[in-house]
């Protein structure tokens, strides 16, 4: 983890069709290498939050500024800055009429970021690096939910992204699979990658995590190391929900 | 039997009427699908913009095309629309068949692609593609799968309403069929011939367009 600032979030507030504000007021600073996880309970807004990062949901007030360029300025390209914002999401998302290794190729090679080969050998080497390369000639369909999970990992790791957002990775999972996902994204944790996370796996978020956001009513409520939240939380409503899920 | 068969079909080659009448019929059929696919993908793609105009334009197409009865809108188009024209008939049964069929193909295609699941969408674009390449490399290939029954059975509907195509007095094979029979006074064997040859042609179809689906629907296994 460095002290370059790569994601600076200031006074961030969506709502939707002008009515409730689901974020309030947000402004958080995310440096190079850093692993921020982030809980609440659920209709908080943290999965809002995550996604305004890469502008799937447009802020309604507030800027995101991402390695320099400023996500929320309409005039942006966003298009080039997603492609180091890798994403991965809770019901994967996998492509079902392309083949795993089709998935994984088809973003790199349409963009012309790489030659087909070139794209075909790095799937594989991330597939292998997942222990599915097995898979690269099949369908999504023939595989499990957590095996579909590793691969849109990788997916987008194709895109040799600087930061990774991961929106409730496990929870479309069956119990006995999260486990395969997070150690795919704890590996990924020791190699350094930037990542901001969305869980309920507060296991994960202890281990894993430089700095944990408990984000309730749109707005930042607690935030500190995981020892701070977890043995020191001082935020009543934090209290509150560390009991209902630990 | 065979002898009734023969004096209404065969005798005064009458059955040569059947068989021009089923020329005409596929050639206004595999006109219009073609102008209404080409039609539909584009009306289609404007309804799905984010332009108000182009959206306005494609819903108020389909509006009108597919609120009138055919038989109408063929009328008008011969009689009004394309009067100053004076194109042949075949070519305004043609070319009114596949107005209609494209307002038909745009809602087919429209509902295929919304029809594909919104993270599909988000999936491309998190990866840094834009719009333009989301749509044809990820929504288009999963919408044509979804599409294929209805655009079979679209395809069906429009070879068996060709024979409404008598309005304006064009001999597709339901005509030449009512002309035997006026000619013959015998009304059962030309129309059960054309009736035969009608399932002929839609169960064809069927089977075809099947074949297809069984062969895209290779990635569901």
């Amino acid at each position: 983890m460095t002290d370059e600032v790569l994601i600076k979030v200031s006074h961030l507030q969506k709502s939707f069709n002008g009515t409730r504000n689901v974020l309030e007021d947000i402004s958080i600073d995310i440096c190079r290498g850093e692993k921020i996880v982030i809980i609440g309970p659920s209709g908080c807004g943290k999965s809002t939050f995550l996604r305004c990062l890469n502008m799937l949901e447009t802020p309604t007030g507030g800027s995101i500024t991402f390695e320099g360029t400023v996500l929320t300025d309409p005039k942006t390209d966003l298009d080039r800055c997603r492609q180091k914002m890798g994403m991965v999401f809770q019901h994967f998302n996998l492509f079902p009429h392309l083949t795993i290794m089709q998935n994984l190729t088809l973003a790199p090679v349409t963009l012309n970021l790489k030659s087909e080969e070139e794209a075909q050998k790095i799937a594989l080497e991330l597939l292998r690096r997942v222990g599915l390369e097995d898979k690269a000639d099949k369908y999504p369909s023939t595989c499990s939910g957590g095996q579909k999970q590793r691969i849109a990992i990788v997916r987008s790791l194709a895109m040799n992204p600087d930061v990774m957002l991961f929106d409730e990775p496990t929870s479309a999972l069956d119990p006995e699979m999260v486990g395969e996902v997070l150690s795919v994204m704890k590996d990924l944790a020791k190699a350094g990658m930037t990542m901001a996370v969305v869980t309920h796996e507060m296991g994960f978020a202890r281990e894993v995590a430089d700095r944990i956001l408990f984000i309730h009513g749109g707005v930042i409520e607690e935030e500190g190391t995981p020892e701070d939240i977890f043995d020191h939380p001082k935020s009543p409503r934090l209290k509150q929900f560390l009991n209902a899920v630990l | 039997m065979f002898q009734s068969i023969y004096d209404t079909m065969i005798a005064g080659q009458r059955y040569v009427l059947i068989f021009q009448g089923l020329g005409v019929t596929l050639l206004i059929a595999i006109c219009a699908i073609i102008i209404g696919t080409i039609l539909g993908c584009i009306l289609a793609l404007m309804k799905i913009s984010d332009n108000r105009l182009l959206k306005g334009i494609g819903t108020l197409y389909t509006t009108v095309l597919r609120g009138l009865p055919l038989a109408t809108q063929l009328m008008i188009f011969y009689f009004v629309v394309f009067a100053p024209l004076h194109l042949p008939k075949l070519i305004v049964a043609i070319l009114a068949y596949g107005l209609n069929s494209g307002a038909y193909c745009t809602e087919i295609f429209r509902a295929g692609i919304q029809g594909v699941d919104i993270g599909q969408t988000e999936a491309g674009r998190s990866l840094g593609l834009s719009k333009r390449q989301t749509l044809f490399k990820i929504i288009l290939p999963q919408a044509v799968k979804a599409v294929l029954p209805t655009y079979t059975s679209e395809f069906i509907v429009l070879i068996k309403e060709t024979s409404v195509a008598s309005f304006i007095a064009v001999m597709d094979m339901t005509k030449a069929g009512d002309m035997i029979r006026n000619a013959t006074y015998n009304a059962w064997i030309p129309l059960l011939t054309c009736a035969i040859i009608y399932l002929i042609l839609t169960l064809g179809l069927t089977k075809v367009f099947d074949i297809f689906e069984k062969r895209m629907a290779r990635s569901d296994r």
